[in-house]
């Protein structure tokens, strides 16, 4: 079975292309553009506007990458959230446009979901993992319990990738801030005290981004708080992650999101794994950012296990949660 | 000399069965992550080894049933405390007589109610937390408390042991009403405030 899967709940509008090997999945093709706002922060019409006309580019561009027509094509898949609403519209309507003309089946995923199954989808060892996803919006550990996807630990805020970007906005950064601020981090030597905020099995991240920028008025030295930043934040998550496999006896975790590109962030992951007797798992680069592939992947799973929707079904969900999804792909 | 045994490890701390001046103990001894810097693993291991020991005098003070603190050890993170040779809840409440279990369940709501009036906040109230010695409940691990004098925050808390009843004494599941009924007696603020915010956690139906 061959899948076309669209992305489009933040920045990136992606469209990938993937088929089941062996209950395993094979990426065909993975094309996708980044809205990048001139100054600020991401505004959601302006992200939107830039998907709709990049929208048939990419979609031919991934089919052109796989050497596929619609033809071959036997599922169009699509975010239905969590996002920002117009971009979700704007993937939405590609998706049903796809189906509709080349009359395919149509499915629309969680996007949350969407990055864990990836991750076992690609990785044959990773089978039951808790899912440490973190991005610019979304920060969540979650794994397999009771037959859902449960959010064991989340954000209370701000989604760390965000708490980034705002920290690189108020001492002039370019966007995406996170890659920037971990070149800075490792020229840091100083430890600056910052607030860590754990609170059971949450996070947040707020009170710290004031207490980074007070440090930079008073002038303190850029790399020292870009390290203290990274120290604090990453602990934090790595402690909610451990509490999330100890309470769950899970032995393997796996990393999602655009910030799972971080060094530092996969290094701290990876002893605390090591210290627990457990595995640790992170899928190539362009699998943990916000992709196509990913949506075609779980599209792929949902499918196969027998759910169908008609196009009047494919309505998008802004607040579409993790924990709502019926997972009737796992035993 | 009683030889060391863990009793429990979790992800933060292990508990150890140990001697102190010839007495058999408990001591919770959190433990260092290699993962974190050495000036966060320090200030964490410390503050929080501090703030579980102030939350377990405070509960004592309110007339909550603990184990007795013996040392608290900041550097170290390790708080020795009594050893209570009593039951977990847990392992006897199934198989408690029926108004046995209601007298308890009462009990618990008084002992959660006087907490609560000290605005303090056990952040995991199970039944493995709590334990029958010398005919009282006395409560343990504080690790994930706080002061908070907020409703939501003793609302959280009450509807954890509701969920916890739930998932560890199905057959039970009415038992909560009879812990809400001790709680009612004892609790000094707006019970119905409370019922309120027990009833939106559930309808906001988040996870666990």
């Amino acid at each position: 079975m061959i899948v076309l899967g669209i992305e489009g709940t933040a920045h990136t509008f992606g469209v990938g292309i993937v088929e089941d090997e062996n209950s395993y999945c094979n990426v065909l093709a993975n094309a996708m553009v980044t809205y990048m706002p001139e100054k600020g922060g991401i505004h959601p019409r302006e992200a939107a506007n830039y998907h709709a006309e990049h929208a048939a580019e990419v979609i031919s561009k991934a089919l052109s990458q796989s050497n596929l027509s619609m033809n071959d094509i036997d599922l169009v898949s699509f975010s239905r959230g969590p996002g920002l609403g117009p971009c979700l519209r704007t993937a939405a309507t590609a998706a049903r446009a796809l189906a509709a003309t080349y009359s395919k089946p149509i499915i629309g995923v969680n996007h949350c979901v969407a990055h864990l199954e990836i991750g076992r989808g690609v990785i044959r060892e990773c089978e039951d993992p808790v899912l440490l996803y973190t991005s610019g919006a979304n920060t969540q550990v979650i794994a397999f319990a009771e037959g859902k996807y449960r959010v064991f630990g989340e954000t209370l805020d701000i989604g760390i990738g965000n708490c980034l970007d705002k920290f690189g906005r108020i001492v002039g950064l370019p966007f995406p801030s996170g890659p920037i601020i971990e070149k800075l981090a490792l020229k840091g030597k100083r430890y600056l005290p910052l607030p860590y905020s754990v609170k059971g099995m949450d996070i947040a991240f707020s009170g710290l981004l004031t207490a980074a920028e007070q440090y930079y008025r008073k002038g303190e030295d850029i790399e020292d708080i870009c390290y203290s930043i990274q120290e604090t934040t990453f602990a934090a998550l790595v402690e909610v992650t451990e509490r999330a496999m100890a309470h769950t006896e899970k032995r393997e975790v796996l990393l999602g999101g655009g910030v799972a590109a971080n060094k530092r962030l996969r290094e701290m992951v990876e002893i605390m794994a090591k210290d627990r007797g457990a595995d640790f798992f992170v899928p190539p680069k362009e699998l943990c950012v916000d992709n196509g592939a990913m949506i075609a992947w779980l599209g792929l799973l949902m499918y196969k296990s027998g759910i169908r929707m008609k196009i009047e079904d494919t309505t998008i969900d802004q607040r579409f949660r993790t924990d709502m999804v019926e997972v009737t792909w796992r035993g | 000399m009683v030889e060391e045994k863990i009793i429990y490890q979790g992800a933060e701390a292990k508990i150890v069965l140990s001697e102190y001046l010839a007495r058999k103990v408990i001591q919770k001894r959190r433990l260092h992550k290699r993962y974190r810097i050495k000036e966060i693993d320090e200030k964490l291991i410390s503050t929080r080894t501090k703030e579980e020991a102030k939350l377990m005098a405070a509960a004592r003070r309110q007339g909550v049933a603990v184990p007795i603190i013996y040392d608290v050890d900041l550097k170290q993170g390790i708080i020795t405390m009594e050893y209570l040779d009593g039951s977990r809840i847990k392992d006897i409440f199934n198989s408690l007589k029926d108004e046995e279990r209601k007298k308890l369940c009462y009990k618990i709501g008084e002992s959660i109610a006087k907490l609560h009036n000290g605005d303090i906040i056990h952040g995991d109230i199970t039944t493995s937390n709590m334990i029958l010695y010398e005919d009282k409940i006395h409560f343990i691990d504080f690790g994930l408390g706080e002061i908070n004098s907020e409703v939501e925050a003793k609302g959280v808390d009450l509807h954890l042991l509701m969920e916890a009843i739930a998932s560890t004494h199905a057959r039970y599941i009415d038992s909560f009403n009879y812990v809400m009924l001790g709680y009612q007696d004892f609790y000094k603020g707006d019970i119905n405030e409370i019922e309120r915010k027990i009833d939106d956690i559930i309808r906001r139906g988040r996870y666990r």
